[in-house]
C-alpha cells in the first residue's frame, strides 16, 4: 500500500483532501460559489460576456408557474428540463421530442412521460429536492443541445461534453465525457459515461475509462476512444480560460458542449470538479498545478491557452 | 500559515485539556479506571459513662484525629443527645468537647470519622523547634546521661539512635539505667515516653502518638502507641513494642502527647470504646471530597454535581464528540460515503439500546419497507414537504408494528426500535430513494451500507467503558478530542478508498 501511494505521489496524483485543503479552499472564495452553483446565474453571467450558452427558454419559479410550461415550450420540439441548483446531473430531464395532440413527452432513453409526470417533476425541483441542501430551487427549461457529427460514433443516444479543468485562468487537463447505455444517454461519469483524456496541444482524445477502470472502445458502438479530434481546439481551450475571468474562481471545471448548428456552448461550471479526469488522462494533475502557480497574475487569454498547449501539455507527470 | 496556525491551536487545546486532566488524576486522586474502588473506614469512638441519680452539668473532653499521616478524613460527625459541642485545636491535636447542663442516668457520646487512603497527608506537619533538656533529679539525671552517651557511640543519625534506644528500652533487666528510667514499667506506652525523654536529651524532637489500626472490622479496636522522631528534615515513625521504624501501612493516628484520651467533668464509671469498619466507596466522590477540602474549584465545575438525571443525558452527551470523530476518520482518512454526515452518530446512539446487530436488522427493515412506500408514493405525485411527511408516518407506524409483532413473537429486541431517530429515518429513505432514482439501486445501496458500517463503528467506539468512563470524569479530554479534529481538517493524503480508485491509474502509470 505504501508503495501505491509513493507511486501516486511521484505521478502528482491529487486526492480529495489534497484537492478540497490545498486548491479548493484556496483559490475559491466561497462568496463566489452562489455564481456556479445557480445554473441561472451562471447563465447570465456567460451572456453579459458574450460566451454563447444553450438558449434559456423560461425559467419556473413556483408550483404556480409549473402549468405554463406547455406555453413556454409551445415553440419548440425538443427542450431539457434542469434544477437550477442541482448537482450532479441529478433531476436533469432531457425532453427529445413532444407529442402535442396527447400531451404527451418522449425523453431522450425512448421513455414516454404525461404531462403530469413532468408537472411532478417540475415541483419536485422547485421543492429543492435535487438542491444541495434542500433549498427551494428554480427549474430551467432551455435549449437542447443537437448532437454534433463528430461524436456520431462515440456516443449512446446522449450529448457528450467536454470538461476542462482551469486553473487561474490556464486550461491544465480535460477531458470529453461520452453517453452510454448505462448511463442512460447523460453525460456523467458517476452515471457510467465513458471519460475519454483529450491532448491538451492537439485536442485528440487518448485514453478511456469506465468508472475507475480503462477501456479502449466505446461500450453500445464499439469505437475505438483513442484518436477522436475534437474541432475548434483552440477556440475551446480559449473560450474555457475565459471562464476564469467570468467567475473569478481560482479552481474551476468548465463544461463545454459541441452543437451540431451552434458551435460550442457553455454547459455549466463547477466549483468541485471530480478526480477521475485523472484517470482518463491517465496522469495527475498535481505537477501542472505546480506549474501554473509559478505563472504570475493578469496574462491574456491568448498567451495562457498558448502556455498550456505548449508546455503543459508537454509537462511530465513527475515533474513536481 | 494555515497550517502552522491549526498546529499551534491544536497544541493549546492539547496541554490545556492535559493539564487539567493531570491535575484531576494525580492532585485530586480521580479515577482512571472504571471499576476502581476506594477503601474508607468508618471510625467509631463511643464514650459511655453514668451521670449519676441527680441531674447535674456534664463536660467531656475526647482527642480526635487532626494530623493524620497517610490518612485523609473524608467526613466526621459528632452524635450526642441533648449536649452541645465545639471542637477545637489543644497541644495533642484535636479535641472534642461536649457539655450539657443537666444529665442523669446512662448517657452515650459517638464521634465517627470517614478516613480514606491520601500519601500526601504525609508532608503536611511541620518541623518542630528542638525540645528543652529534661530536668530530672538525682539519680535519674545520670541514669539519662550515661543512656544517652552509650547509645550515641552505638549510632550514627538519629533513625539508628531511636532503633538502639528502644532495643535498650526493650531489654529493660540488662541495663540499670533502663530500669531506672522505666521505673517498672515495661508496656510499650511507658517505653516511648522514656524514649520520648531520652530523645529531648539528645536533643532530638520526638513525641509520643496514639493510633488505631484500621482492620477490615473491628468492634473493640485497641489504641496503639507510636513513636514519631524528627531527623531535621521529616517525621519518622517507630514502633515502641518491637523498635521497628515505619508506619504500619493502615494506621489512624488518633492524639499525639502524653495527655490521655478523653476527660470527664461530673460523671462516673467510664468507658471508652473505638470501632473500625471498612467500606468500598465510589472514588469519585472521595475525590470531588477531596478536591472540596482542598478548596479547588474543580469540583465545582465538575459533571457530578448535576442532578442525577442530567448526570445521565450527559453520559450520553459526551460520547457524542467522539461518535463525531469517528466520522471523521471514516470519512476524510477511509473515505466511506455516507447518507447526511451526522446521521451514522444518530444511528449510533439508538444502537446502544438495541444492540449492533438487532440495530442493523431493524434498521434496515424500517428503511428498506420505508423505501417501497416512497417508491409507491412516486406514482401519486405528492410535494415534497407532504410526501416527507407521508414517509415519516408511514415510519412511526412501521416502529410500532414492528415493536408490536416482536413482542408477541417474544423478541426483547424489536421493542427498542421506538429509539431510532425517526426523523433521521425519513430523510435517510428520501435521500436513498434519489440516489436510487438518479444513480441506479447499486449506489444507492453502496451509501446505505456505508452508512451503516460507519454508525456500527461509531457505536462501537462510543460504547467503550473505558472511553465513557474518562470522560464522564475528565470532560476536559473534550479538547484532545477537538485538537485531533481540527489537525484532521488539514490532512491532504490520500483517502484509504482513493487508492482502491487509483489502483488502475496507478498500474498504468511509471
Amino acid at each position: 500500500m505504501l508503495a501505491l501511494i509513493r507511486k501516486l505521489q511521484a505521478n502528482g496524483v491529487l486526492g480529495l483532501n489534497e484537492r478540497n485543503c490545498e486548491y479548493i479552499m484556496r483559490y475559491n472564495p466561497r462568496r463566489l460559489y452562489p455564481l456556479v452553483d445557480d445554473k441561472l446565474s451562471t447563465k447570465r453571467l456567460a451572456m453579459a460576456a458574450g460566451l454563447p450558452v444553450p438558449e434559456l427558454y423560461g425559467v419556473i419559479n413556483s408550483h404556480r408557474e409549473v402549468r405554463e410550461l406547455p406555453k413556454m415550450v409551445a415553440a419548440h420540439r425538443d427542450f431539457v428540463v434542469k434544477p437550477a441548483q442541482g448537482s450532479g446531473g441529478d433531476g436533469i430531464l432531457v425532453v427529445s421530442a413532444r407529442v402535442k395532440e396527447r400531451n404527451v413527452y418522449r425523453l431522450v432513453d425512448g421513455s414516454i412521460l404525461g404531462e403530469d409526470d413532468i408537472e411532478h417533476h417540475l415541483s419536485n425541483i422547485i421543492s429543492g429536492q435535487y438542491s444541495l441542501g434542500g433549498h427551494r430551487d428554480v427549474a430551467l427549461v432551455e435549449y437542447c443541445v443537437k448532437f454534433d457529427a463528430t461524436f456520431s460514433e462515440h456516443s449512446f443516444r446522449g450529448v457528450p461534453d467536454i470538461r476542462v479543468i482551469v486553473f487561474r485562468g490556464y486550461p491544465v487537463l480535460s477531458m470529453v465525457r461520452l453517453p452510454t447505455r448505462r448511463s442512460h444517454g447523460k453525460a456523467n461519469l458517476h452515471q457510467g459515461a465513458v471519460g475519454a483524456g483529450l491532448d491538451l496541444a492537439t485536442g485528440r482524445t487518448t485514453h478511456g475509462v469506465i468508472g475507475n477502470s480503462p477501456v479502449t472502445e466505446h461500450p453500445d458502438t464499439g469505437a475505438a476512444i483513442a484518436g477522436l479530434q475534437l474541432p475548434q481546439w483552440l477556440y475551446l481551450l480559449e473560450f474555457s480560460a475565459r471562464c476564469y475571468e467570468l467567475t473569478g474562481l481560482g479552481y474551476l471545471g468548465v463544461d463545454i458542449v459541441l452543437d451540431r448548428d451552434k458551435g460550442p456552448m457553455l454547459l455549466e461550471l463547477n466549483a468541485r470538479p471530480g478526480l477521475n479526469i485523472q484517470i482518463a488522462n491517465r496522469c495527475g494533475l498535481r505537477s501542472r498545478l505546480a506549474l501554473v502557480e509559478r505563472q504570475a497574475a493578469g496574462a491574456p487569454v491568448e498567451e495562457r491557452v498558448a502556455y498550456a498547449m505548449h508546455t503543459l501539455a508537454a509537462a511530465a507527470p513527475a515533474l513536481n | 500559515m494555515q497550517g502552522y496556525k491549526v498546529w499551534v491551536f491544536a497544541l493549546a487545546l492539547f496541554l490545556i485539556g492535559g493539564a487539567l486532566f493531570l491535575y484531576k488524576w494525580r492532585e485530586l486522586g480521580y479515577p482512571l479506571l472504571p471499576e476502581e474502588e476506594t477503601s474508607i473506614w468508618t471510625v467509631e469512638a463511643t464514650i459511655q459513662f453514668d451521670a449519676g441519680e441527680k441531674s447535674m452539668p456534664v463536660k467531656a473532653t475526647l482527642h480526635i484525629p487532626g494530623l493524620t499521616p497517610g490518612f485523609a478524613i473524608l467526613d466526621e460527625n459528632f452524635v450526642s443527645r441533648g449536649f452541645g459541642f465545639t471542637t477545637r485545636y489543644v497541644t495533642g491535636g484535636r479535641q472534642v468537647q461536649w457539655a450539657i447542663r443537666r444529665a442523669k442516668g446512662p448517657q452515650t457520646l459517638y464521634y465517627r470519622a470517614v478516613v480514606y487512603k491520601d500519601p500526601t497527608q504525609f508532608e503536611n506537619d511541620t518541623t518542630p523547634p528542638f525540645p528543652p533538656l529534661p530536668v530530672l533529679s538525682e539519680p535519674l539525671d545520670t541514669a539519662l546521661q550515661q543512656l544517652v552517651a552509650q547509645v550515641r557511640d552505638q549510632s550514627a543519625d538519629p533513625a539508628s539512635f531511636t532503633v538502639e534506644l528502644l532495643k535498650r528500652l526493650a531489654d529493660s533487666g540488662g541495663d540499670q539505667n533502663v530500669g531506672l528510667l522505666l521505673a517498672g514499667e515495661s508496656d510499650p506506652t511507658s517505653r516511648a515516653r522514656a524514649a520520648v525523654t531520652v530523645l529531648a536529651a539528645a536533643q532530638i524532637p520526638a513525641r509520643l502518638m496514639r493510633g488505631i489500626s484500621l482492620v477490615d472490622r473491628e468492634r473493640q479496636a485497641r489504641v496503639v502507641p507510636w513513636l514519631e522522631v524528627h531527623d531535621g528534615d521529616r517525621w519518622l515513625y517507630f514502633d515502641p513494642a518491637t523498635g521497628a521504624q515505619g508506619l504500619p501501612e493502615k494506621f489512624l493516628t488518633w492524639w499525639r502527647g502524653e495527655e490521655s484520651l478523653y476527660t470527664l467533668d461530673g460523671g462516673g464509671e467510664t468507658e471508652i470504646r473505638f470501632s473500625v469498619q471498612r467500606n468500598e466507596a465510589d472514588p469519585v466522590l472521595v475525590a470531588e471530597r477531596r478536591a472540596q477540602t482542598v478548596q479547588s474549584r474543580i469540583a465545582d465545575f465538575s459533571l457530578f454535581s448535576l442532578p442525577i438525571q442530567t448526570q445521565a443525558v450527559y453520559a450520553v452527551l459526551l460520547m457524542i464528540p467522539l461518535g463525531a470523530l469517528a466520522v471523521v476518520i471514516l470519512r476524510n482518512i477511509v473515505g466511506i460515503t455516507t447518507f447526511g454526515t451526522f446521521m451514522p452518530v444518530l444511528v449510533a446512539l439508538a444502537f446502544r439500546e438495541t444492540q449492533v446487530l438487532a440495530g442493523v436488522i431493524l434498521f434496515s427493515l424500517v428503511v428498506s419497507i420505508g423505501l417501497l412506500f416512497r417508491f409507491f408514493m412516486e406514482n401519486l405525485r405528492l410535494l415534497l414537504v407532504p410526501r416527507l411527511a407521508s414517509v415519516l408516518i408511514i415510519v412511526v407506524m412501521l416502529m410500532a408494528l414492528i415493536s408490536i409483532v416482536a413482542n408477541q413473537l417474544g423478541l426483547d429486541m424489536g421493542l427498542s426500535v421506538g429509539l431510532f431517530p425517526m426523523v433521521i429515518l425519513t430523510m435517510t429513505i428520501e435521500r436513498m430513494s434519489i440516489v436510487w432514482e438518479e444513480r441506479g439501486p447499486a449506489e444507492a445501496i453502496q451509501q446505505g451500507v456505508g452508512s451503516l458500517i460507519v454508525a456500527a463503528i461509531c457505536f462501537s467506539v462510543m460504547d467503550i467503558n473505558l472511553l465513557k468512563h474518562l470522560f464522564f470524569v475528565f470532560p476536559e479530554l473534550l479538547l484532545w478530542v477537538l485538537a485531533i479534529c481540527l489537525l484532521l481538517g488539514r490532512y491532504s493524503g490520500y483517502r484509504l478508498l482513493e487508492l482502491v480508485r487509483f489502483k488502475s491509474l496507478a498500474a498504468l502509470m511509471r
